[in-house]
């Protein structure tokens, strides 16, 4: 471990890049409350920090990496699970963090956190769900409501968002939650809980982009935290079915899933090495 | 044993230990043989959701430290550029294998071709420098692979090894040596204090050591333009001067990467250029073309990126005409024209794919050209 700097400002200073800040998170944007809570979680977590990695892929979110002062590794728009996947699998010692936004992950990276969770790979996989393409200004996603305007929805998005705690789950996830960035400790706990599990862990962060989603939808900043304060329903052991996002009707929130199964690198170990051949 | 298998045990004896894989025609071959093989050295196969996810989970394995590589063909190296890129931007030892068929597009997936050469060069995105290597045998492939591996450890840069479809799939004797007769490269490891490390300030050879996720140096790689701390810069200086170590570290070593063939050249008329299977029909052509009294020799590219300039160049110089041997409508052609400079006139004996060519048809080249 490596020595802490003198006199930090903040208790987390030793986790932040601080000759990075100030960061690119426009003002009243919850990406930093999702990745404050993240690292308090590994500051409590007791991880061996040289041993713990966060992996990015493109977008605000994918920000992340770059101001955590931990092995990080920037990558391509949706590729983060599959780098990460990669790096897992050759260096299993590793605790290994995904922090990236909803397109990233779900859009063009959704094809890849399908196949992670049926794996079962063990990865922790943050997911800061701002409903929209916040880098490139506020186009749709896969996430935006119906009927929300974005600058590529000018009339109303047409299609239905993405349930994402349904869709890990139905692909095999085996640690699922969902909270917003008013539930500051719960988020952290649930992140934390995620660390220790064995597999892969998936949590929803529900996050305000006033920037690119809020203005064009009369949402301001405070509208949005007080939708997370007033429409939201903690439903722990909720059935992922349940939690499709809805503001009008209510969000369920809470730790939907933590199972059991063993994970992808248990599983190569035990079917396709000889017992005597564990040569590293 | 065929081609794409001696790929496979080339790179287990180059130290290769993680392979990421997705079944396509005419390489999957090589993924069936690593899957096979690798839990019992230590190492690991998976078999990812598509190639996009096989080049991201190399490039993953490389920065965790373990040797990384993966094979396709067309459709699927298309689908890899963009990681090739980030390999490319963040110096990731890799080696990539493309058992080329014959496209554009599905083409033709059982049957041969070298149309992927100019896409090797320039597929990714941006101006950069890669390796290329063209082997012509089952043997030659074996030995190309480790120094595929050797090279990509060296200079930290995706290696690409462009064999294809008949390399891949003939079958022919293979000699594997003893281990210990096999000169493996491991990527240059950094000393020293871990807090004042920066991962890409490069040494006097002009590569940066290397260090892994895990060995508490705690750095950051990012695909965006960088300085030597690994943060992002948006500036063009830094642009610059990143694009100027990514290129400069292979353009100032071309002596030690470039490797070619000679034969029969001493005394030529008229030479060949050619590279992997064209290369072997292109020999049966110096010979029959000599037993005619025409005086033919071969320069054969081992290495095709970085294209073999000097060679060509002192080639142009010294025959009357050059004539280039590819299954494709002319790609490495192009290079040889600017290399000659209008010193020479220079032929093509090509076709879009799907066989390979035959020695006649290039002997009748030759007897046109000349």
């Amino acid at each position: 471990m490596r020595k802490a700097k003198a006199s930090p400002s903040h208790p987390l200073d030793a986790l932040v890049r601080t000759e990075r800040v100030p960061h690119i998170w426009c003002p009243g944007c919850g990406i930093g409350t999702a990745f404050s809570a993240c690292l308090t979680a590994l500051h409590s977590s007791g991880l061996d920090l040289d041993k713990t990695v966060m992996v990015s892929g493109i977008g605000c979110s994918g920000r992340a990496a770059g101001y955590t002062r931990l092995d990080s590794y920037h990558t391509t728009h949706g590729r983060a699970v599959p780098f990460a996947t990669g790096m897992k699998l050759a260096k299993p010692e590793l605790h290994v963090i995904v922090f990236s936004g909803d397109g990233d992950l779900f859009a063009i990276g959704g094809n890849h956190i399908i196949h992670a969770a049926r794996r079962n790979i063990d990865l922790t996989v943050l997911c800061v769900n701002n409903l929209n393409y916040g880098m490139t200004g506020g186009q749709v996603a896969a996430t935006t409501p119906t009927l929300a305007k974005t600058t590529t929805t000018p009339r109303g998005n047409p299609e239905r968002p993405f349930n994402l705690p349904l869709l890990v789950y139905a692909a095999g996830a085996t640690y699922v939650a969902r909270w917003t960035i008013l539930h500051t400790r719960d988020l952290t706990q649930s992140i934390q809980e995620a660390f220790q599990h064995k597999g892969f862990a998936f949590i929803e962060v529900l996050a305000p982009c006033p920037t690119g989603y809020g203005r064009r939808n009369k949402e301001r900043p405070l509208d949005t935290l007080k939708l997370y304060q007033d429409r939201t329903l903690i439903k722990n052991g909720a059935n992922p079915a349940e939690a499709f996002l809805d503001f009008e009707r209510g969000i369920v929130l809470g730790k939907f899933v933590e199972e059991q199964r063993p994970t992808c690198i248990e599983m190569y170990d035990r079917t396709c090495r000889l017992p005597d051949s564990a040569a590293g | 044993m065929t081609g794409d298998v001696a790929c496979a045990e080339g790179a287990l004896a180059a130290g290769c230990r993680f392979f990421a894989g997705y079944p396509i025609t005419p390489a999957t071959e090589i993924a069936e043989h690593m899957s096979d093989r690798l839990p019992d050295v230590g190492g690991t196969y998976i078999q990812m959701e598509d190639e996009i996810a096989a080049m991201a989970a190399v490039l993953g394995a490389s920065c965790a430290g373990v040797k990384s590589m993966t094979a396709t063909s067309g459709p699927g190296f298309s689908l890899m550029m963009e990681n090739i890129g980030l390999g490319i931007c963040t110096e990731t030892p890799c080696v990539i294998a493309n058992v080329q068929r014959a496209g554009p597009s599905t083409g033709l997936p059982t049957l041969g071709a070298q149309g992927d050469m100019m896409q090797a060069r320039w597929g990714s995105h941006g101006h950069y420098e890669i390796i290329a290597l063209a082997p012509a045998s089952p043997q030659d492939i074996f030995y190309q692979t480790i120094r595929a591996f050797n090279l990509s450890e060296k200079y930290r840069v995706p290696v690409l090894i462009m064999t294809d479809e008949v390399v891949g799939h003939l079958s022919e004797r293979v000699v594997i040596p003893e281990a210990s007769a096999i000169r493996t490269i491991s990527r240059r490891r950094p000393k020293g204090r871990k807090d004042r490390f920066q991962p890409f300030c490069p040494g006097p050879d002009g590569v940066a050591p290397m260090a892994s996720a895990g060995d508490g140096y705690r750095i950051h790689v990012t695909g965006l333009t960088h300085d030597q701390r690994g943060y992002p810069v948006m500036t063009p200086e830094c642009h610059a001067e990143m694009v100027a170590r990514l290129t400069g570290k292979i353009r100032r070593n071309l002596g030690d990467i470039i490797e070619t063939e000679s034969y029969r050249l001493d005394d030529a008329d008229v030479a060949i250029i050619s590279y992997g299977v064209s290369s072997r029909s292109s020999m049966a052509a110096v010979d029959e073309a000599r037993q005619q009294g025409i005086k033919a020799g071969l320069l054969r590219l081992i290495t095709v990126w970085p294209f073999a300039e000097e060679a060509v160049a002192d080639l142009s110089r010294r025959v009357r005409a050059l004539c280039t041997v590819e299954i494709n409508l002319g790609q490495i052609h192009l290079e040889v024209e600017r290399c000659a400079k209008g010193r020479v006139p220079c032929h093509l004996v090509g076709h879009a794919g799907g066989s390979v060519i035959a020695p006649e048809s290039i002997v009748q080249a030759i007897k046109d050209v000349l």
